[in-house]
């Protein structure tokens, strides 16, 4: 009887001690997840910054006036444009 | 030792004395037994809300606004986070020097600042909302207890002014104030969530409790405009507007196949970016929230009816001669007096008596059938807030007098959205589509409102009209055949009309041959004397409509020498007004 009670002791005292070990664990794992969600969080944030940049310096109005005033390009005028009809696809090799 | 007898162990005392002490001590013991079922079973709510408050934490997790995109996914809206400097009065540890040094950092005044930081009874109080995080960073690093940041969202607009009645704007707290922001308000805003977590001493989450409410994220609202098209518009009507003076203008473009808005733009415009100089007044959509009479942009619905109703042929000649028509007590003028016209010429050269004549030929329920089947008189459904459905009285009520006017376009109004979308119907085969903001992938269902060959006579008509000898050659474009039609009509004022302030405005589509966009084109009160919709409305169409061919990728459809204007001396067919 006494033996039977000392080994359930004994599980006892692990169990206990396998709960706290585990609990702590989890703690541990979840600060890690808590850590990852912030990244992806300012990953995220960050993602729409870059996005917003992007368009920034993308706007019609800046692509524009680079164009014509940097790079002095402009839009043909009608005569030195050519209009190349599609050629029939059959027939070519 | 040997047990001493003690006098008192002696002492024969009443049996009931030690009964009644047992009895006290077993009625203490159930009394604390009672008590602590009571604690542990009956009410332990409240101690075990008591328990939690002191290691669980509710924690507020915020919602982003979604993005409004174009239908490339070009974003014309986005929220990304800002910091807020904030200060809780009571308990603040700060020195006068420190203020001065945050009033620096912030830019504020430091008696404002002062002040705000005086009344130690509050827990929270902002100094200074939405800045970059680099700025509020500096304020931190001072290190003043009391002083923290605060998280927001802030609106950002890459497109300006370009997009900006379109997409409109939202407050400082991130709700949707005007267009579109406040019309899918919720479908962007998203809801905020909270969790309940439990929090050691150094105030990291160690455990997560629940969640009370998972937040959500606002969703993406995809529009039907094409950003590239979008700015070529603004970009011409804004140059319009200024060169020729007039008080403000409109566009529309759609896409004829499905109904899309690809652009709507109003000028003048103001910049989203920019809250602290917002007016009302810049902000209104003009395009769907205007209504204005259209004048001769409606003649083509006349002649439509009138070959609907099988009254007229395009070849029939309408007499026109002495280019006046009197009706009851008023006079239809037109400017250049012709003695005959086929139907076609009238639209072409945009006669009015002809139009009147036309339309008086007809019952006035055909006429009204035919301008309320297109939409006007009813709200167009675009999803824009504030739609106006405008005024189209009931037949019953026509007066000839006012049946006449209503053939050219004057006693209706509409706003320019319902007017180029009626125009859907020469530009198809009859069809009708309802014109979207939205990006659609699929088209939404047209309804045939005149027959296919009807259709087909009109456009013809209106492309003689966009080439010399009608009222438009300057809307003609390089390489496509466009048809359209002028409008320019007098102001209403008071009972009467505006005898020098005008609307002029120009609807037409391109390419003929195949239409594939149409191009609404309003100019509110350009100066007196170039007021006419071929003078002023119709250049913006043609520059609008050639870039925006060329941006879609459209095959010309006619030869590059295709553009004749008459010679600068020729005495200019304008439309009566």
């Amino acid at each position: 009887m006494l033996r039977l009670n000392l080994v359930l002791l004994a599980v006892l005292t692990a169990c206990a001690l396998a709960l706290v070990t585990s609990q702590h664990q989890a703690r541990n794992l979840y600060v890690e997840l808590q850590k990852e969600q912030e990244l992806a969080k300012q990953l995220d944030v960050e993602w729409g910054q870059l996005q917003l940049e992007a368009s920034t310096w993308a706007t019609h109005a800046r692509v524009e006036k680079l164009a014509t005033r940097a790079l002095g390009m402009r839009v043909p005028p009608a005569s030195r444009v050519r209009v190349v009809p599609a050629a029939p696809t059959e027939g070519r090799p | 030792m040997s047990p001493v007898a003690h006098p008192q162990l002696a002492l024969q005392l009443p049996a009931w004395r030690s009964r009644l002490l047992l009895l006290a001590l077993l009625a203490w013991l159930a009394a604390l037994a009672l008590r602590a079922l009571y604690l542990q079973g009956l009410d332990n709510d409240f101690l075990q809300q008591k328990g939690e408050l002191r290691y669980s934490r509710v924690i507020e997790l915020a919602a982003t606004r979604g993005p409004i995109v174009d239908r490339n996914n070009e974003p014309l809206a986005i929220s990304t986070p800002v910091e807020s400097v904030a200060a809780s009065p009571a308990d603040l540890e700060i020195t006068p020097e420190q203020v001065r040094r945050i009033a620096r950092l912030l830019g504020e005044d430091i008696g404002d600042l002062r002040k705000k930081l005086a009344d130690t009874r509050r827990e929270f109080v902002y100094l200074k909302r939405q800045l970059p995080p680099d700025e509020a960073a500096r304020v931190v690093a001072l290190g003043i207890p009391g002083v923290f940041l605060q998280r927001e969202y802030r609106r950002y607009y890459p497109a300006g002014e370009v997009t900006a009645h379109l997409i409109g704007l939202t407050d400082v707290d991130g709700r949707g104030r005007e267009a579109l922001e406040l019309a899918f308000e919720q479908q962007l805003a998203g809801r905020p969530g909270s969790r309940r977590v439990i929090k050691d001493r150094l105030g990291k989450i160690v455990e997560d409790m629940e969640s009370i409410r998972v937040p959500q994220n606002g969703s993406t609202l995809a529009l039907s405009i094409d950003a590239r098209i979008q700015y070529l518009a603004y970009r011409e009507l804004k140059a319009a507007v200024a060169a020729n003076r007039a008080r403000a203008g409109s566009i529309v473009v759609l896409d004829v196949a499905t109904g899309e808005v690809l652009a709507i733009a109003s000028a003048p415009s103001f910049n989203p970016n920019n809250r602290g100089r917002f007016d009302p007044q810049r902000a209104r959509n003009r395009a769907v929230t205007d209504l204005f009479e259209p004048g001769s942009t409606l003649k083509p619905f006349t002649a439509a009816a009138a070959l609907e109703a099988g009254t007229v042929r395009p070849e029939s000649i309408i007499e026109t001669a002495p280019g006046r028509l009197a009706i009851g007590n008023r006079v239809i003028h037109d400017v250049h007096p012709q003695d005959a016209l086929t139907v076609a010429q009238v639209i072409q050269k945009s006669s009015n008596v002809g139009a009147a004549k036309i339309a008086l030929e007809l019952r006035p329920e055909a006429l009204w059938n035919l301008f309320h089947q297109v939409g006007f008189g009813a709200l167009p459904h675009s999803g824009f807030p504030g739609e106006v459905p405008g005024r189209l009285r009931a037949a019953s009520s026509w007066r000839p007098i006012e049946q006449a006017t209503m053939s050219y376009g004057h006693g209706i109004s509409v706003s320019l959205l319902q007017l180029a979308r009626a125009y859907l119907i020469f530009a198809t085969d009859g069809e009708l589509r309802p014109a979207t903001l939205l990006r659609r992938e699929v088209p939404a269902v047209a309804t045939r409102v005149i027959s296919a060959p009807t259709a087909h006579a009109v456009r013809r008509m209106l492309e003689m009209a966009a080439q010399p000898g009608g009222t438009a050659p300057r809307a003609q474009v390089t390489g496509y055949r466009v048809a359209g039609k002028t409008g320019t009509s007098h102001k209403p004022e008071g009972r009467g009309y505006a005898t020098d302030r005008f609307v002029a405005s120009f609807v037409g589509f391109a390419p003929a041959s195949a239409p594939r966009l149409v191009v609404a084109v309003m100019i509110d009160e350009p100066p007196a004397g170039r007021h006419t919709g071929g003078a002023v409305a119709a250049p913006v169409f043609s520059a609008v409509m050639a870039e925006a061919l060329r941006a879609l990728g459209v095959p010309p459809d006619a030869p590059m020498d295709n553009v004749m204007l008459p010679p600068p001396d020729a005495q200019e067919i304008r439309e009566e007004v």
